[in-house]
């Protein structure tokens, strides 16, 4: 039977627990970190040794975590790519700036175990010599950011943080910054530019890595508030334990934040690739199915730029067969395992782990026209085709959705959103397009029947068809 | 006698040690570049695909990218499809059949039908890499960024100054496509907005290259300038409640790739496809910037710097940019005149050549304008040393900047220096020239370019001299009491050279016909000479620079010839 397991929620919304360290303590807190500090240097068989943080890198390697920010990147490797013979400062900094529309898992750690990522990040900071991390908080979440500063001084106060944590003669503080509320700064190099008290541009790379030339121009990591969290489970549980959760490639848990038309959204945590689409839509322990009366329409899988998924489709995905070889198989939609890879295979991502479900009440056209009002607000400007494409999308869809349509927008929308992926500084472009892409490519009938309906009604009546009268411009500052 | 100017180049320079070189196609073209090229300061870095492609003789179109500016890559521009060596999982390059490397294009990483391109601007090459700059992806990613640009821009190129010189326009001669899908509404923005006391910016023609941002930033020093608001509708703005003023806001005219800044002095003035360029130099301090001045029948409308990177780079401030109007002025000397009354060179050169000669020995002095150019200088030294004259020159001192701006403000001190009209200081035999009028010793003065009534040789003193003789550009106190006034004329009225602050010799050319009977005082001081001492000289200025040449030590070798566009440098 489908059903949640709890590792980083284990003690969220459990009756009586408490966001501050004694709560915290009680549960058992901390108690990963002084296992982290007492790690013992590691014998390898070609006879070097590897140093205690040495060890916890190569643990979180072997754990196979993948970054549950939005890219599913392996942070183990990520860690690895960082320039550690620079001379200069490390920095970490927990990326909390969770704005994918559709996402609300970090908010659920930094509200109500706040020590649960300061613990995941003081042991990080150990373990990558980093003795100064920031987390980057966005600014619509005042109370977010109020909580974890109060936790922050109770671990301070408790010598979890600061200097010389629990006697081990090292030095580790995070502060807390907060953002001002803009979508870009959640993409890591606009993230660091922000924090730097810069306008959030996204940097180019190369050469601005951020594992070699990130803050202040200084070595940086950049994880996610759940991916640090999973950190301090892998200490605890031990990178061959951790790597059991969930499938292979895809381990550990995560925390999927459900919504749109179900009949029980929320955020629900899954051993990744244990738990289909289809359950965490339909099943009891999860979604408990669409609303009375509704039929399924549409998914949006992984936050809403990954691309949508239509009832019905099914898609070849490569399997291991029983004797080792990989062949193609049919998978439906709603049997797609819920993890990075299967939703790879099925042409999107899981991007923030959210999913969005759309009924057949809803309109693709006017869901995208949302979508992509949202990221022509949201585009930094900085490069031209996502500057220039996001709004003029918004625009194409705004007059489609508002009776001003043709036929041959579909086509339109297709050609501007082919000109923006790839072609950008950062993945914004990306998440622009995506949407617009797979919505039109996956419901054109529905985008041509809107535009088609739109230029009868414009040729009826008397005398020559009305000129095409341009909408009004969606959000002009 | 005129000794014809040699063009031969210039001695190559001792040979520089061997430069890593990296074996690439371009276009299917075998090409060896160096590994490491100098970035926007002069500093090596990895050779990137833009200068690749430059060295193969493929210019890629950009806007934000420039040589002496940090790296933005955003306008997306200069994408250029490419493909690298495959690697197997040996770690060995995978070959075709024919035993050539296989090449990976680049291609979407979620969409392998679909090429990727890469920016040329800040993608370093690698070897056996492959750049396509003229594959069909490449010339649709570059079409689309054209799309993109010119979706919001306003197409106002009838009344807009950039036309003639605009990127946007050249590149959508070149590769943009002459229809618009775009239905939508325009998004508007700020027109004519005042930027400073220099600079109008019309918002709605910017691209949002960001050149003029990192300029003033990165190179002037000045953070005055940064985007406000979000997206498409991004706009360029100075810091709230402070003008853009800074003395290079200048340069962000030229920089802007469109006609987004534009020059409050230019501003409407004239097209530019009807100026005629001519190489010329900035005569405002002793850093001798190299210039192009803008002329239409005879009228300067514009300086722009000109690239020199032993001298200005492809920078020069505003006051020197601007310090061309009075070149134009009503007031201007344009008689000769001989106490008083209008005459002809011949007849003003021969009584001053009859005076000059039968003066006592000792009893003239020259006071020398170290504005005026070298081959000037040089002749007055002869003159000076065939009647015994003292010599000197006036100093002008001003504040230097951290970029260009030199605290000599005078353009050629060390051609009054090397010509040997004056000490290492400017202006210290003034006092004694002065007490030499005074006690009769000096009867005879003879002033090139200067108001010596500033410099202690005041109205009272002029009156003793027997003969004051004057050549200057505009009126002034020195001239209204010349016996001889002798209308000079502006840099740009005439060829020569100077020589600025550290000893580069540089040559400039004449842009615009002097006013009236103003001639270029070299050819003047040639005729006098030439009758005061019956050497004979130089018709050209080629002869005259390469006479000089061999007469001032420290510009032994040098011909005019051999100077080039940008000069050359001597020991000073």
């Amino acid at each position: 039977m489908p059903e949640q397991y709890k590792l980083i929620l284990k003690h969220i919304d459990q009756p009586g627990y408490t966001p501050d360290i004694e709560c915290y303590l009680r549960h058992g807190g901390y108690e990963a970190l002084r296992q982290a500090l007492a790690t013992p240097p590691r014998d390898l068989p070609d006879g070097k040794q590897l140093s205690p943080q040495e060890v916890v890198r190569e643990d979180v390697k072997a754990s196979g975590l993948r970054g549950r920010g939005g890219a599913g990147f392996s942070a183990g490797l990520k860690w690895s790519f960082v320039d550690r013979r620079s001379g200069k400062p490390i920095y970490l900094i927990c990326n909390a700036d969770e704005s994918e529309p559709g996402t609300f898992k970090d908010r659920q750690i930094i509200h109500k175990d706040p020590h649960q990522l300061i613990e995941g990040m003081v042991i990080s900071c150990w373990a990558n010599d980093v003795k100064l991390a920031y987390i980057y908080i966005r600014g619509e979440m005042p109370q977010g950011a109020r909580l974890l500063n109060q936790a922050l001084a109770e671990a301070r106060a408790k010598g979890f943080l600061g200097k010389n944590i629990l006697g081990s003669g090292r030095d580790v503080e995070i502060y807390v910054h907060r953002g001002a509320g803009a979508y870009i700064c959640g993409e890591e190099t606009g993230l660091i530019e922000s924090l730097e008290g810069k306008r959030a541009y996204p940097r180019i790379k190369p050469p601005y890595f951020p594992a070699i030339l990130g803050l202040y121009m200084c070595p940086t990591i950049v994880n996610n508030v759940e991916t640090l969290c999973h950190v301090k489970h892998i200490v605890t549980m031990g990178a061959g334990e951790y790597a059991k959760l969930g499938t292979p490639n895809n381990t550990g848990t995560r925390i999927v934040s459900l919504s749109g038309d179900v009949k029980r959204p929320g955020y629900y945590e899954i051993q990744v690739g244990r738990v289909t689409l289809g359950e965490l839509i339909y099943h009891e322990n999860f979604g408990q199915g669409l609303k009375a009366g509704r039929s399924l329409k549409a998914i949006i899988p992984g936050g809403s730029s990954s691309k949508v998924l239509k009832a019905g489709e099914v898609f070849k995905l490569n399997r291991k067969a029983a004797d080792g070889q990989m062949t193609k198989v049919d998978v439906p939609l709603l049997d797609l395992p819920y993890d990075f890879d299967s939703l790879q295979g099925a042409g999107t991502m899981s991007g923030s782990s959210a999913i969005i479900v759309m009924d057949d009440s809803r309109s693709m056209v006017d869901c995208l026209a949302n979508l992509s009002e949202f990221y022509a607000h949201e585009s930094c400007g900085q490069c031209t085709p996502c500057r220039e494409g996001a709004l003029w999308l918004a625009k194409g869809l705004h007059r489609l959705s508002h009776g001003e349509g043709r036929k041959a927008d579909a086509d339109y929308l297709q050609h501007i959103a082919q000109n923006i992926q790839g072609r950008t500084i950062c993945a914004f472009g990306e998440a622009a397009s995506w949407p617009v892409l797979s919505f039109v490519k996956k419901f054109r009938e529905e985008f041509e029947a809107r535009g088609a309906a739109d230029e009868a009604a414009r040729s009826k009546g008397a005398g020559p068809a009305r000129d095409l009268k341009i909408a009004a411009s969606p959000n002009q500052h | 006698m005129s000794n014809p100017a040699t063009t031969t180049p210039a001695p190559a320079p001792a040979v520089p040690p061997p430069v890593e070189k990296i074996r690439i196609k371009v276009d299917g073209r075998e090409i060896d570049v160096p590994k490491m090229m100098p970035n926007w300061q002069g500093k090596l870095e990895p050779t990137t695909m833009l200068q690749a492609c430059h060295m193969a003789g493929q210019e890629v179109p950009h806007y934000c990218y420039h040589p002496k500016l940090p790296v933005a890559g955003n306008c997306r521009m200069c994408l250029v499809e490419f493909g690298t060596p495959m690697i197997g999982p040996d770690r060995k390059p995978v070959l075709n059949e024919d035993g050539s490397p296989k090449i990976a294009r680049s291609v979407l990483p979620y969409e392998p039908q679909t090429p990727r391109g890469a920016i040329a601007c800040a993608t370093p090459i690698s070897p056996g890499m492959e750049l396509y700059p003229n594959s069909p992806a490449t010339k649709q990613m570059r079409e689309a960024v054209l799309e993109s640009l010119l979706i919001n821009h306003p197409l106002d190129c009838p009344i807009c100054d950039q036309a003639g010189e605009c990127k946007l326009q050249e590149y959508s001669v070149q590769h943009g496509q002459s229809a618009s899908r775009f239905v939508e509404e325009k998004v508007h923005k700020p027109k004519a907005v005042d930027l400073g006391p220099r600079i109008v910016l019309d918002d709605e023609r910017c691209v949002l290259c960001t050149r003029c941002i990192r300029f003033t930033k990165d190179i002037a020093g000045d953070d005055a300038l940064g985007i406000i608001n979000r997206g498409s509708y991004n706009t360029i703005s100075a810091f709230p409640g402070r003008a853009f003023d800074n003395n290079y806001t200048l340069n962000t005219v030229d920089l802007c790739p469109v006609g987004a800044l534009t020059s409050k002095d230019f501003r409407f003035k004239m097209r530019v496809w009807f100026l005629k360029e001519t190489k010329s130099l900035c005569t405002s301090c002793g850093t001798g910037c190299n210039i192009t001045i803008g002329s239409r029948e005879g009228v300067i409308h514009r300086y722009e710097p000109r690239e020199n990177n032993a001298v200005n780079g492809p920078w020069m401030c505003d006051a020197g940019r601007l310090n061309y109007k009075w070149v134009g002025r009503k007031d201007r000397l344009t008689e000769v005149q001989s106490r008083g009354q209008r005459t002809t060179w011949a007849t003003a050169i021969k009584e001053i050549s009859e005076r000059l000669a039968s003066a006592t020995p000792g009893s003239t002095a020259i006071i020398a304008s170290a504005r005026q150019t070298t081959e000037e200088l040089y002749l007055l030294k002869r003159l000076a040393t065939r009647l015994g004259a003292v010599t000197d020159s006036v100093p002008r001192a001003g504040n230097a900047d951290r970029l260009l701006v030199c605290d000599d403000r005078n353009p050629n001190s060390q051609g009054a220096r090397l010509t040997g009209i004056t000490f290492t200081e400017l202006g210290i035999q003034l006092a004694w020239i002065a007490d030499g009028i005074r006690n009769g010793s000096i009867r005879h003065l003879v002033v090139f370019g200067e108001d010596v009534t500033q410099q202690g040789i005041g109205a009272d003193l002029l009156g003793k001299l027997e003969t004051l003789i004057a050549s200057d550009i505009l009126p002034n106190a020195t001239t209204a009491r010349a016996a001889f006034v002798l209308p000079g004329c502006a840099a740009a009225e005439k060829r020569g050279t100077f020589i600025n602050v550290k000893g580069r010799v540089q040559r400039f050319e004449k842009a615009a016909e002097a006013p009236g009977d103003a001639r270029p005082e070299w050819e003047v001081l040639h005729e006098l000479v030439e009758k005061v001492t019956g050497s004979t000289g130089f018709t050209t200025i080629e002869g005259l620079f390469n006479q000089m040449a061999k007469d001032v030590p420290a510009l032994a070798g040098l011909e005019w010839g051999k100077l080039g566009d940008t000069g050359v440098t001597v020991a000073i």
